[in-house]
Order: C-alpha cells, then sequence, then structure tokens
C-alpha cells in the first residue's frame, strides 16, 4: 500500500476549527489524511501532545489557532507561538524532521486558507515520506 | 461504574450519508469499547431523533453519547439538552463533526471519507469514555448593554433595550447621532422624509431615562467576558460645555474658518466650531480642532467673545470613562466607495459627476441647494445618467452587491422625474435587483414615468467643451452600442466596511467575514449574535443593508441582549482549570500564563499552592499546557481525554 501521511491536528475552538468548518460550508476539498481533535485555545496543546502523536505514528502534527493579537483568551496563541519554536529544536535532536510539525494562524473567515494549509501539508509529508518513529512506535 | 456509551451515526439527510456509509460507521461504533448501542438516524437533531436517544438512555442505561453529526458549534447545546432531558449530565457527550470536517470536504472520496469518519468516532468515543459529569457555572450579570455607533441600527437597539428597562450606553464616534439616515433625502419605496421619521427617534434617546449618550466617543477598550465587560470609552474634548452649550450657534456665525461640510459631502461649507447638522442630537457645538485657528495658531478666539453662556473651553481633555455591561451591540454602519477608485468615470475629475450620497444632499431641503438638483453650474439639469454598481460587484474593487444601490437610483429618479418630468433621466445597470416589500412596483412605476434603463454600464466617461458628459454604453437588451451626451451623470457607489472595523474586531474577539464584514455565528440560525458571547451585530456593519432591514436586525439584536440579560445570570461552561495541590510545587508559572488573573496562590497543608479562580477562569487552558509539575488539569480537555484521542485517531481501523 501505498504511503499516506496521517496528520493529527488541534485547532482552537474560536478561530481556526470555524476556519474548517467554514471550508465544510464552502465545499472547499482538501485531503482526508487530516484528523481534528478540538481544544478551546491552541495554548492547551502540550509539546507532550506532539510528542506523543508522533510517537504513535502519526506523520505531521498541525497545531492551529487564532492569528496572533486575535487570541479569544488574549495572548494564548503567542503562548503557542513560544513552545512551538522549543519543540521544533527538541524535534531535531530526537531526530525528527521539524517540517513535521506546524503552526499556522488561521481565522474563522478563512475556510480557503484551512483547505490549502492542510493540502499544502499533506503534501509536503508526502516528500518527506513516513515518520521514522512510526515503525519503533512505542506506548507512552 | 460501568461504562455504558450510545453512539448515533446522523445522515443529515443525504449531507452526510450521501458521502459516509453510516450504516458502516455505525456498525463499526458497535464494536467498540464501552459501546453498548449505536444506531444511524435520519436527522438526529429532529424531535424524533432525540426522542430515539432518550429512550436509549434509559433503556439501556447509557452514560455516555456520542454523536456523530455536524459540527459541535452547531448542535452540541441541542443534544447537551437532550441528555439533560433524559436524566444525564449534559456533560457526559461528545461529538463527532463527520458533516463540515468530513463529508462536505471530502465528497469526492467515499471510502476515504468513511474511514476518516470511523476514526472520528473512534475518538470520541474513546474520549466519552473519560468524561466526567460538570456542574454548569452560574454567574451575575450587568443588566446593562453597551451599543457602538448611533446610525438608525444603534439608536432602534438602544430604544429597544431601554425600553425594555436595561440600562443603555450608546456610544457615537462623530458628535452627533443619525448615522448616513441623517444625510438622505427621502427614502425608498414610500417615498417618506427620513429626517420625519429619524429625528424623533434621536430625540427621544437623547431624552430617554435608561439612557447614557455618549457622542464624540470612542470605544478604547473592552475586557471581560459575557455579562461582565468592562469597557474604556475615550470622551473626546469639544472643548465646548455640554451643559452650558445652549446651541444657539452664536459661536459659528462668529467663526471665520470655513471648511468643507463632510455631512453634505464637501458640497458646503461649515465653520471650525460647528453642529454636523441644524437637527444634530446632542444640539451641542464642537470645536473642530484640526481647523480651529486659535487650536492652530494660538489666536482668534471669537466663538468665545461670542458666546453669550461661556460654553467654549479650550482647557478642556479627552477623558476615559469605564463602564461595566452585559452586552455589547456592534451597530458602526459602513462607508461609501470612493468613486476616485475608478478614474475613468470622472469622478473627482468633472464637476458634474457626483455620487448618489451626494445626490441626496442637493435633492434635501435641507441641502446645499434648498433641494433643487443643480449642476455645477447652477442649472436644472436635462438630463441625468445613473451609472449603478460602481466599485461593487466587480472582484477589482468589491465583489459583493452593496444592495441598496438600485433601490436608491429608483428613489433619486423618482425625485427627478417627479419635480421636472422633461428631464430625460437613464439609468445604466447590470442587473435591477429590486427584492424587497414593494420595490419591484416601485421599479414598474419608474418604468412607466419614462425614466429609460440600459442594460449594460459604460467603461469611461469624457467631458465635452460645453461641460457635457459623454459616455457610450452597449446596450444588451437591444444589443446595440448607445452613445449618451448628459448634463449630470450620478455614480451609485457601493457600501463598504471602514477602518474601525479591524480595531473593534481585535478588542472584541469577534471575526469579520473575507470581505470585512462581522461575522455572525451562524448565517442561518444565528444571525445577529458573535461567535463570542454578549456580542451582536446590526445594522450595515455586518452587510449592506436597507433602513427597514437594519431596523429589524437591531430590534433582534436587542431582544437577543434582552434574553442573555434578563434573568440577572448567565450559565457559562463550567470547562474550567483546576489544580491538584498534592503535585503542586508552587513555583507560580501558571500565575504569570493566565491571562484572566484567575489563579491565586492559597495555602494548602502549610504550603503555598496554586488555586483556580472558577468564576475568573475562562477555560483556555495556557496554564494546564505551562504547569511543568502537571499538577493542572481542565475539565472537559483533560490530558488522559486529549491524549486517547490521538491515539484513537492513529490507530488503524479494527485495532
Ligand atoms: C446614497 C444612499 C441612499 C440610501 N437610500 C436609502 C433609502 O432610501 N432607503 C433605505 O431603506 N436605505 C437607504 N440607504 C441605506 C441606509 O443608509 C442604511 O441602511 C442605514 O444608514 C444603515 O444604518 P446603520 O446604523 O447600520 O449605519 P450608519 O448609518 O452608517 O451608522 C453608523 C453609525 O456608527 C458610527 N460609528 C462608526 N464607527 C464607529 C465607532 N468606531 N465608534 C462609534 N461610532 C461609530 C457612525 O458615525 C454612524 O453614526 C441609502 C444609502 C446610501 C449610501
Ligand atoms: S505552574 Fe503548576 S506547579 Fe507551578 S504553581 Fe501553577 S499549578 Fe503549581
Ligand atoms: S484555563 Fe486559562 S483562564 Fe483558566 S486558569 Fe488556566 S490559564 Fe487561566
Amino acid at each position: 500500500m501505498s504511503y499516506e501521511p496521517l496528520v493529527i491536528a488541534f485547532l482552537c475552538f474560536w478561530c481556526s476549527y470555524s476556519g474548517a468548518d467554514l471550508a465544510g460550508m464552502s465545499r472547499m476539498e482538501y485531503p482526508a489524511n487530516i484528523r481534528v481533535i478540538k481544544v478551546m485555545c491552541s495554548s492547551r496543546v502540550d509539546p507532550t501532545h506532539v510528542l506523543y502523536a508522533l510517537k504513535n505514528g502519526a506523520d505531521g502534527v498541525l497545531i492551529s489557532g487564532c492569528h496572533p493579537g486575535d487570541c479569544h483568551y488574549v495572548n494564548g496563541n503567542y503562548r503557542t507561538q513560544r513552545r512551538a519554536a522549543l519543540l521544533g529544536e527538541m524535534l531535531k535532536q530526537l531526530g525528527i524532521e521539524p517540517e513535521r510539525v506546524r503552526v499556522e494562524w488561521v481565522s474563522a473567515s478563512e475556510g480557503e486558507k484551512f483547505a490549502r494549509i492542510v493540502s499544502d501539508f499533506v503534501e509536503e509529508l508526502r516528500k518527506l515520506g513516513p515518520n521514522p518513529l512510526k515503525k519503533e512506535s512505542v506506548e507512552v | 461504574m460501568e461504562i455504558r456509551v450510545g453512539v448515533y451515526v446522523c445522515h443529515c439527510g443525504t449531507n452526510i450519508a450521501g458521502v459516509v456509509d453510516v450504516e458502516e460507521v455505525a456498525r463499526y461504533a458497535a464494536t467498540l469499547p464501552g459501546v453498548v448501542v449505536a444506531r444511524n438516524i435520519m436527522y438526529t437533531c429532529s424531535d424524533q431523533g432525540q426522542g430515539v436517544i432518550r429512550e436509549d438512555i434509559k433503556k439501556y442505561n447509557l452514560n455516555r453519547v456520542v454523536i456523530a453529526a455536524c459540527s459541535p458549534k452547531m448542535h452540541e447545546s441541542t443534544f447537551r439538552k437532550t441528555l439533560e432531558s433524559a436524566g444525564l449530565n449534559p456533560y457526559l457527550l461528545e461529538v463527532a463533526n463527520i458533516r463540515e470536517q468530513v463529508s462536505w470536504v471530502h465528497f469526492r472520496e467515499k471510502e476515504k471519507a468513511t474511514e476518516k469518519a470511523k476514526a472520528l468516532v473512534r475518538a470520541a468515543v474513546a474520549k466519552a469514555r473519560l468524561l466526567e459529569p460538570l456542574e454548569k457555572k452560574i454567574v451575575p450579570v450587568e443588566r446593562s448593554v453597551l451599543v457602538i455607533g448611533g446610525g438608525i441600527a444603534g439608536i432602534q437597539a438602544a430604544l429597544d433595550l431601554a425600553d425594555a428597562g436595561l440600562k443603555v450606553y450608546l456610544v457615537e464616534k462623530s458628535p452627533s447621532l443619525g448615522g448616513h439616515m441623517a444625510q438622505l433625502n427621502k427614502t425608498f419605496p414610500t417615498i417618506d422624509c427620513a429626517a420625519c421619521i429619524l429625528t424623533p427617534k434621536m430625540v427621544d434617546v437623547a431624552k430617554h431615562p435608561n439612557i447614557t449618550l455618549l457622542t464624540y466617543s470612542e470605544v478604547v477598550r473592552v475586557e471581560g467576558y459575557v455579562g461582565n465587560f468592562e469597557v474604556t470609552v475615550l470622551r473626546r474634548a469639544r472643548y465646548v460645555n455640554e451643559k452650558l452649550c445652549a446651541g444657539c450657534g452664536a459661536c459659528a456665525d462668529a467663526c471665520p474658518r470655513k471648511v468643507p461640510n463632510e455631512f453634505d459631502v464637501g458640497l458646503s461649507k461649515r465653520k471650525a466650531i460647528y453642529v454636523p447638522f441644524p437637527q444634530a442630537v446632542p444640539l451641542k457645538y464642537t470645536v473642530d480642532p484640526v481647523n480651529c485657528l486659535y487650536m492652530k495658531y494660538g489666536r482668534c478666539k471669537l466663538c468665545v467673545e461670542a458666546c453669550p453662556r461661556g460654553a467654549i473651553d479650550f482647557n478642556q481633555k479627552d477623558e476615559e470613562v469605564k463602564i461595566r455591561v452585559g452586552a455589547i451591540i456592534v451597530a458602526v454602519g459602513f462607508k461609501t466607495f470612493d468613486a476616485r477608485r475608478v478614474p475613468q468615470l470622472g469622478y473627482g475629475k468633472y464637476k458634474n459627476v457626483i455620487t448618489g450620497l451626494e445626490l441626496e444632499r442637493l435633492s434635501s431641503a435641507s441641502g446645499p441647494t434648498g433641494g433643487a438638483i443643480l449642476t455645477s453650474s447652477g442649472k436644472k439639469p436635462e438630463s441625468v445618467a445613473f451609472i449603478q454598481c460602481v466599485g461593487s460587484r466587480d472582484l477589482k474593487y468589491n465583489g459583493w452587491c452593496c444592495k441598496i444601490g438600485c433601490m436608491a437610483t429608483l428613489k433619486q429618479a423618482f425625485l427627478i422625474k417627479e419635480e421636472s418630468p422633461e428631464t430625460e433621466v437613464y439609468v445604466c445597470y447590470i442587473d435591477m435587483r429590486t427584492a424587497g416589500k414593494g420595490y419591484e412596483e416601485f421599479y414598474r412605476r419608474l418604468r412607466d414615468m419614462g425614466v429609460r434603463f440600459i442594460h449594460g454600464v459604460p467603461s469611461e466617461i469624457l467631458e465635452d467643451v460645453d461641460g457635457k458628459l459623454r459616455f457610450k454604453v452597449f446596450d444588451q437588451t437591444v444589443g446595440r452600442l448607445l452613445e449618451l451626451r448628459v448634463d449630470m451623470v450620478v455614480l451609485q457607489t457601493g457600501l463598504e466596511p471602514t477602518e474601525d472595523f479591524e480595531k473593534l474586531r481585535k478588542m472584541l474577539n469577534v471575526s469579520l467575514n473575507s470581505e470585512g464584514f462581522f461575522m455572525e455565528a451562524h448565517p442561518k440560525l444565528q444571525p445577529v449574535e458573535a461567535s463570542t458571547r454578549g456580542v451582536f451585530f446590526a445594522g450595515c456593519c455586518h452587510s449592506p443593508k436597507d433602513i427597514a432591514e437594519t431596523v429589524a436586525q437591531a430590534s433582534a439584536a436587542a431582544a437577543k441582549a434582552l434574553a442573555l440579560l434578563s434573568k440577572g445570570v448567565v450559565e457559562v461552561e463550567p470547562l474550567v482549570a483546576s489544580v491538584n495541590p498534592e503535585i503542586c510545587s508552587g513555583c507560580e508559572v501558571c500565575v504569570g500564563v493566565c491571562p484572566y488573573k484567575a489563579i491565586r496562590l492559597a495555602e494548602h497543608e502549610g504550603r503555598k499552592r496554586a488555586k483556580v479562580v472558577d468564576a475568573l477562569c475562562q477555560g483556555c487552558g495556557a496554564c494546564v499546557a505551562a504547569c511543568p509539575s502537571n499538577a493542572l488539569e481542565l475539565k472537559g480537555f483533560t490530558e488522559k481525554q486529549i491524549l486517547a484521542q490521538i491515539k484513537a485517531l492513529i490507530s488503524e481501523v479494527g485495532t
């Protein structure tokens, strides 16, 4: 069977989750490789969630929240941004391509952007190939 | 206690079932651990659908429910009520979004869509198994409302709320209430006088004991949340003491400085101390600090001498006032498209090319010509051509329809024809859109009055030496290129968002749609509500609309705000954070992270430990992810629940 990347996406309820819904309402197609987990704010996403997903065989993780300055919870997305930067460093040390984790800002009106990001990301993950941790997947 | 999950996979007619094999998903769901019943239902949200769930809860003793259907944004609250009515805690529900995020976006990949739906159901069941019953939080609310914008939308909303007994703060940016409607002459399709229906309402606002009117003011900060917003309003200095000013205008008579009057779209002059128009509310003069000679050069003060009441006060300063409100209605209107952006049409270059709004002022009895529609040389035009959709319905400018342009043109054409039936009137249009009560009838009447409708719009307007305007237009109806020469061209410009929308969007944490207008929570079912609870929209800031629609929407927004605040309390989600004091090390990382200052240190067995103040926590979860000791947990989004979802989403079907 050919490789189909699997993406776990954490979407904040206020912006990105609504953006994903809008993509649906507007019937904008994107690859079915993405599986969404709803969080109220992207700042709820702990780096361990990302690692856990990668360790268990996800090929990519998308974290998406409101645009900087627009967080429903004042400044949660800035925290997400900072954490993501640190996480990127950590991934490198673990031998995982940092490109497997993406942080994107999608507002509630950006259904098209959401669809584009997913298509793009899945394409990139196709090029990267399967997550190297997949075979040795360990349970946490 | 044994976990007993019921799973309901919705067809949503063919919305889901047309793509996703719902029977297969339900069959699969039945095999998942903890699931005791799984069904597919045509319309889960219907009375019948909900009935099935209620019966199952009793019959199978269910203590968790998973619904695979449309977005939780749409019906989560509906299904929470279903659980409640069956005696189950409403928070023992999990929704898998298999419509917006599956069938509607993967409609060409049915198999993949079905697999994805299964994965989402698997994750929902995994999370549901770990859900706990929660008690709704009840918080007291401020029984007052902030209305931003004093056009007809804001006026109507404020009056409705104030009549219902709520306290209203109406904040208007300009020196007077009224907005665009105050600039209009007559209103379509009834041709009644705009001022006659608007001015009394403006006066009512000013007199109403429940309304605090803050004109020449702007909202600069909004904090808090539904029921408890804390708003900072900047009151700009008028340099006139509002209490002392009697509105006599002696100051303006004395003022030597004349500048273009924006109320008349620059067609007349006003003084540097002014009221925007004679019926302004409040009728208080305002010094325009940019143009006042004293403010600019430190000399003049003729107004001070002229004022019989000593009302002018150049020492006034801008002031910040703080108000507390339970709800906010945004009614900040629109601006008209700047016709200079289409230079070929000659606006700003040729004097007799004007806009629809300018024609409103020209035809108004209170306008610069006393109501006479005249060309720049002061003559009555023998021919007038209207050009529709200027800056509208054109992806180069604005893609949307301004919705009122066709009717505004018909109204203005009527006024011209009524005054002088011999004037030739042409209307160049892309489509005539006259949907509305009595609108089509009005259109027919105009046809009967001899207005000539040309199905096509010109791309260029030129001026002849004699000042006449000349253009070519291809009339699609007759398939001929026409060449017209007229005395006056009226550009019916579109309606646009203003620069303020972006500022307000940020302040209020709401969204704008791709066109830049404020975005409602749901286009059909929540057309006046923002997705942020406690915020509502009214009037043209939400989308272009005429006065009747604006007023209807304003009353709707008022009713929604009233419904929200009438009980004196609101229920808010109990999805808050909590600290396990046994694990907490008291490092205070979370204290700094929380944007609501909801975490305090408290004594626990002789040591300082973090403690979440429920009433303040908004449930973002930032603290949970930040805590180095894993001492924090967010209800409804616990660590265990999220990990279970991740795992379930990754594991292959059947494993
Ligand atoms: C040429 C023309 C002709 C028309 N003719 C008709 C007609 O015949 N019949 C009809 O039904 N409709 C007509 N309309 C449409 C009508 O003008 C609108 O439906 C109506 O004015 C909308 O009211 P509103 O309160 O939403 O917006 P507005 O009238 O724009 O009022 C908004 C108010 O908010 C204030 N504001 C803006 N930003 C802020 C801020 N940040 N803080 C505080 N206050 C702020 C503004 O100063 C203004 O007072 C016409 C429109 C045009 C352009
Ligand atoms: S961050 Fe965690 S350990 Fe530190 S004070 Fe807050 S709850 Fe306690
Ligand atoms: S969940 Fe958010 S709002 Fe609540 S205490 Fe934690 S950081 Fe503060």
